[in-house]
């Protein structure tokens, strides 16, 4: 399906980001993190005095198996003025995701069972790699930074994150997994490299929290 | 091919999974046997990528749950063990061009490629960097009576953007190892010249290698030394200082104290200024992003040649996703990405180069910058 998106409108990617973000944070998990494969197709809409919608087709690809795919319908409303409140974002996924339960369980017993907190750095290192025992702490930091993401975008920024710079276990009391982490997002307009840091709750009944999030000043 | 782990819960599920390996000749990584198969106790079964469906099918039938241990045992192999001597990621001279190398490897390289094609090749120098180091290029031209016309190629404007200078090494490379045997590169080559800059901001890239892997700029000290680096692609003369830029050092999209302040967009404005009428298409390699830009970025207002550009463009973007289906967008920055000014390719449409394309490669955002090396060889062989 062809680009239907009029000419001096936002440019698509922008908002497809936005979606695929929500999508993430939504559906993920340390063992599923979803990403963006194509934009398939968009539509936009002047909402007088509310904001702008966009109508979207995307394909999402699971990071962890790339074979594995699945279409999704979005739409994404920018709201006008207040540019401090976050973009509404609704969608439907075509079909079922496999399920993650064993290797939810999996990563839960193993962090549940370390005697020293788990700290890392640089996940992915600079040539891209990263040790296959982090893989679910890289996954949850990319389903954490889909809630940063949709939280922080407007129609001028698209927002994508570039890497781990550290990462924190904290243990708590309760249930739940507890991780700090310092992300860098690259903002593609302004092509900035922004320090965050995110607080990010999880247990494998739950979805991913983010329970604190704050924007750290220079790169 | 994948490798799947698997806790077998009744014995049910062990006679189904042992009938699964021996019919289907599976490779049982753990245990080693099919008749040590043990219900609570962990498989791992590697999947040849052929059979993959129908086997997660017939688990799932079976109500056997599984999970993906090893997503793709060639990238595990290959990360495993960089040096593996593959065909195509290996040249002649043994350089492996699916790994991403530091500064000092590339200037051996281009020494070395000029050394085993001289008959074809010849290194020169462009200028010099802020931190005065030299800025090669090489020249692809087939001896012949005929003047020929020029395609120019530069790489790593944007010194985190690492898959771009990989590309333009691994383009001269297929280039040269196939120029006699693919009558498609011959031809060109009889008719064209093509001059490659594998990495422009050298100082930039160094210091991403070295300091801060992602680096954009330059290296060029501003405000008393408090803040450095010029964004390259910024500081061209082409509505210098317009839109999508800032006057603060900091930024990462600073454009200079003024149009060509910063030595490596002089050295390579000067030269191609110079040559600008034998100069039919000029090529700057960046990620990320998946897109074929044409002119401008600074205004929407087409250029004079647009139907032509947006059709090559088209054809680039078709030829692209034959390859793996990776889909490039086409259009000018200014309509499909961001406002812009001063970029080397709305320069050098302007001076009159009629064909002007900037390139982003791979991804669309989901590692970004920091794409790993085994997605370097696709890359590579789709943008061929």
């Amino acid at each position: 399906r062809a680009m239907e998106l009029p000419p001096g409108r936002v440019p698509a990617g922008r908002v497809a980001a936005v979606a695929a973000g929500f999508v993430r944070f939504q559906r993920g998990s340390p063992a599923r993190a979803l990403a963006l494969r194509a934009l398939r197709g968009v539509r936009a809409q002047d909402i007088k005095d509310v904001g702008h919608k966009y109508y979207l087709d995307l394909e999402l690809e699971d990071v962890l198996d790339k074979d594995s795919t699945v279409n999704c319908s979005a739409e994404v409303l920018y709201h006008l003025g207040n540019k401090n409140i976050a973009p509404d974002v609704q969608f439907t996924l075509e079909g079922e995701l496999k399920s993650t339960e064993e290797a939810d369980h999996r990563f839960y017993t193993r962090i549940r069972s370390l005697e020293k907190e788990l700290v890392a750095e640089n996940i992915p290192d600079s040539h891209g790699h990263v040790p296959p025992e982090l893989e679910p702490i890289h996954l949850l930091a990319w389903v954490a930074s889909g809630y940063v993401i949709w939280q922080n975008s407007t129609e001028n920024t698209q927002l994508q994150l570039a890497q781990i710079k550290h990462v924190k276990q904290v243990k708590r009391s309760d249930e739940y997994l507890q991780f700090d982490y310092v992300v860098l997002l690259h903002e593609m307009v302004s092509q900035e490299m922004i320090p965050w840091e995110m607080t990010v709750l999880w247990h494998p009944r739950d979805g991913v929290q983010v329970t604190r999030d704050s924007r750290q000043p220079g790169h | 091919d994948q490798v799947l782990h698997i806790v077998p819960e009744s014995i049910q599920q062990v006679q189904h999974l042992q009938h699964l390996c021996s019919t289907l000749l599976l490779d049982l990584w753990k245990p080693l046997m099919p008749e040590d198969i043990r219900a609570g106790e962990e498989l791992h079964i590697r999947v040849p990528a052929p059979l993959l469906s129908e086997v997660k099918h017939s688990l799932d039938q079976h109500m056997i749950s599984y999970r993906v241990l090893i997503p793709d045992v060639q990238e595990f192999v290959d990360k495993s063990m960089p040096r593996e001597r593959s065909s195509q990621g290996q040249g002649r001279e043994g350089y492996v061009y699916t790994e991403y190398h530091p500064m000092k490897e590339i200037y051996q390289w281009m020494t070395q490629i000029q050394q085993n094609y001289s008959e074809l090749v010849t290194q020169h120098l462009l200028g010099m960097t802020f931190e005065n180091r030299p800025m090669y290029y090489l020249q692809i031209s087939q001896p012949s009576n005929k003047a020929k016309k020029i395609i120019w190629m530069d790489c790593g404007i944007h010194a985190r953007e690492w898959i771009s200078p990989a590309f333009c090494q691994w383009f001269v490379k297929e280039i040269l190892q196939n120029y006699k045997s693919d009558p498609k590169i011959s031809r060109f080559l009889q008719n064209l010249d093509i001059y490659v800059l594998p990495v422009l901001n050298i100082d930039g890239y160094i210091y991403s290698w070295e300091r801060d892997r992602l680096w954009r700029k330059n290296r060029s000290p501003y405000q008393n030394g408090t803040c450095s680096g010029t964004d390259l692609n910024r500081n061209f003369n082409s509505s210098w200082g317009s839109i999508g830029v800032s006057f603060n050092c900091t930024s990462d999209v600073f454009c200079g104290s003024g149009p060509e302040s910063e030595p490596e967009t002089r050295a390579v404005a000067q030269f191609i200024r110079e040559k600008k009428s034998d100069i039919v298409c000029y090529l700057t390699i960046h990620s990320y992003g998946q897109l074929i830009l044409t002119p401008y970025g600074s205004t929407t207002k087409p250029p004079s040649n647009n139907e032509e550009l947006m059709q090559v463009g088209q054809k680039a973007a078709a030829a692209l996703k034959g390859k793996y289906g990776t889909s490039y967008k086409v259009g000018p920055p200014s309509l499909i990405l961001y406002n812009n000014s001063g970029s080397s390719q709305d320069w050098t449409h302007m001076i009159g180069i009629p064909l002007s394309y900037t390139f982003e490669l791979r991804d669309n955002g989901t590692y970004g910058f920091i794409l790993p090396p085994n997605q370097i060889q696709p890359t590579c062989e789709e943008t061929m």
